[in-house]
């Protein structure tokens, strides 16, 4: 049974076609990358995955449950579904250590003392133990959204979605990030990822999905849509990449 | 290992170096002597000005008569032991005002935020609310609360022209201060929503730890300038025959003729309202540097 699947999902934002029809099957442990121009329902996508958004049509299973299955509680798929943004979304009020332990302790009840031992565990298996006690505002944009990843992390979800998590940092902070991700990668996360940098979607992904107006149109095995793109749109999407200094 | 093949605006990471990063060479350090000049000339022009002023008004005829009726020192140190105790009164009444507005406000602003289709009866309360209060005079609400209800002799309900005084200014500024945490709320960008929704966290709660916190921040200067309004306020409660600094300077004023009593009153008005609005301009200052170093995005 797949982690997660999608059926037919479709999304209209007003009378704008959004997401048209999407099917998309991801196993357990399996990194999935999603490739497309700026507006072709990327966000969208894992934005209604872990039901940040409503959507019209089709259907999300975890596990063979739909996600919006009265089993998961108010807030049980938050739980199993973690996200990271573009723009990292710390809570600037909130320490690091505050940021991390926010879900656990006020969403899923785990005690203060429980709660800061796994962040710090979390933070030191990442390198990130100086970060503790630091304010978002006093840490650089790469540390910034190591800890939005393990923030996401600590309420131990299965599946992690990123939507372009290296998007707002300067070139030289986007290694580190990735690092993470490969580390996540190696542990046998589950994993979709957004993402502009089609060099990283070639070596960590593996399969890649071209969204194009709210369609999946070409999905398969890195190696080959790099090298051999079967949809002409594709080749072109590659092309501007190309060109662009991206790939 | 870094892929993200350069951007077109790769000076961005000179503009954005943020801490943690290895540190660059120290720059010369800042020039010391400092140009006096132009401090020099501003403190001469405001003495030379306000100095020119005090002469025209000291040499004025009528000068020692308002002196009399308005400075008169042995009037004014005789009523300042009551006008101080009515002062006192007004700091009260001001300090329960400023818990109670909160307070209600924040309901309000509450109802008019949460979102569902169950709550837009409570939605449209606040709206209705504060197109209400805000449109109406604080002086009528006073009036008609602290004359009005007590006249009505309800049962149950306190008779104090005071207790219902302090409902009225409360609920007239109510109404502003929710506009006001509405705007610190609208401020706080909507991925802050959006993260802590995808944490789990319930409207209430994403309220409570995230927003409202970031909102607070936002709106503290405006908040301060609604208390510094709302203490020239409740001088208005003196209309209602309360014994505040106002009133009991005119209870002085009645029996002697003399206006000194009113300066005293106006002083310890200043005392208390001009350092407030340092305070506000201060923390106006300190937000503006912060976002210009561009903390958040
Ligand atoms: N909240 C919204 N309200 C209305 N329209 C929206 C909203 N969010 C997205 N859209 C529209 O939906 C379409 C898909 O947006 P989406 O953000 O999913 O694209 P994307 O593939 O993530 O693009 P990008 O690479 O720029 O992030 C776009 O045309 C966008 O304008
Ligand atoms: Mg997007």
């Amino acid at each position: 049974m797949p982690r997660i699947l999608v059926e037919q999902l479709t999304k209209y934002y007003g009378d704008k076609l959004v997401l048209d029809g999407i099917d998309l099957s991801i196993s357990a442990h399996e990194v999935v990358a999603l490739i497309g121009a700026s507006g072709s329902g990327k966000s969208t996508l894992l934005r209604c995955i872990n039901r940040l958004v409503d959507f019209d049509a089709g259907r999300i299973l975890l596990d063979g449950i739909p996600i919006d299955d009265e089993s998961f509680g108010a807030n049980g798929l938050y739980r199993r579904i973690g996200i990271v943004f573009q723009s990292f979304n710390l809570f600037p009020h909130l320490s690091v250590l505050q940021n991390i332990t926010l879900a656990p302790r006020k969403v899923h009840g785990v005690p203060r003392r429980e709660a800061n031992e796994a962040a710090r565990a979390l933070l030191a298996m990442f390198g990130m133990a100086d970060c503790v006690a630091q304010y978002p505002e006093q840490l650089s944009g790469g540390q910034q959204q190591r800890v939005a990843i393990i923030r996401s992390l600590a309420t131990n979800p299965d599946v992690l979605l990123l939507d372009e998590v290296t998007g707002a940092l300067d070139p030289e902070l986007i290694g580190e990030v990735l690092k993470i991700i490969r580390d996540l990668k190696d542990k046998g996360m589950t994993m979709v990822i957004v993402t502009h940098e089609m060099g990283f979607a070639r070596d960590v992904s593996d399969r890649v999905c071209f969204l194009e107006g709210g369609r999946i149109l070409e999905e398969s095995p890195p190696r080959e849509l790099f090298s051999r793109p079967r949809h002409p749109r594709t080749q072109k999407f590659l092309e501007r990449i190309i060109a662009a200094g991206r790939l | 290992m870094n892929r993200g093949a350069s951007s077109p605006d790769d000076d961005s990471t000179a503009r954005r170096a943020g801490s943690g990063e290895p540190v660059r060479q120290k720059p010369p350090a800042r020039r010391v002597e400092r140009n006096w000049t132009p401090t020099l000339i501003s403190i001469f022009s405001v003495v030379v000005v306000f100095g020119a002023a005090a002469w025209f008004i000291g040499r004025a005829e009528q000068w020692p008569r308002i002196r009399r009726q308005f400075f008169n020192w042995d009037a004014m140190v005789a009523s300042f032991p009551k006008v101080l105790d009515g002062f006192w009164l007004n700091l009260k009444v001001w300090g329960i005002c400023i818990v109670a507005i909160g307070v209600w406000a924040l309901v309000l602003t509450l109802f008019r935020v949460l979102k569902g289709p169950w709550l837009a009866p409570l939605r449209v309360f606040a709206i209705v609310y504060v197109d209400f209060f805000r449109g109406m005079p604080a002086l009528l609400l006073i009036v008609l609360f602290g004359f009005g209800i007590p006249a009505l002799r309800l049962p149950g309900l306190p008779s104090s022209a005071l207790f219902w005084g302090i409902v009225a200014i409360t609920l007239s500024y109510a109404a502003y201060a929710t506009e006001v945490y509405r705007s610190g709320i609208d401020a706080v960008h909507d991925g802050q929503r959006a993260a802590a929704k995808s944490l789990g966290l319930t409207q209430l709660q994403a309220m409570r730890y995230a927003i409202l916190p970031q909102a607070f921040r936002n709106v503290l200067p405006a908040l301060l300038n609604l208390a510094i309004a709302l203490q020239k306020d409740v001088a208005i409660l003196s209309i209602l025959g309360i014994r505040d600094a106002v009133r009991e300077a005119e209870i002085y004023k009645s029996q002697t003729f003399n206006y000194s009593s009113y300066m005293v009153a106006a002083i310890l008005f200043l005392v208390t309202t001009i350092p407030l609005a340092r305070l506000v301009d201060y923390l106006t200052r300190r937000d503006r540097r912060r976002r210009l170093q561009g903390g958040m995005i």
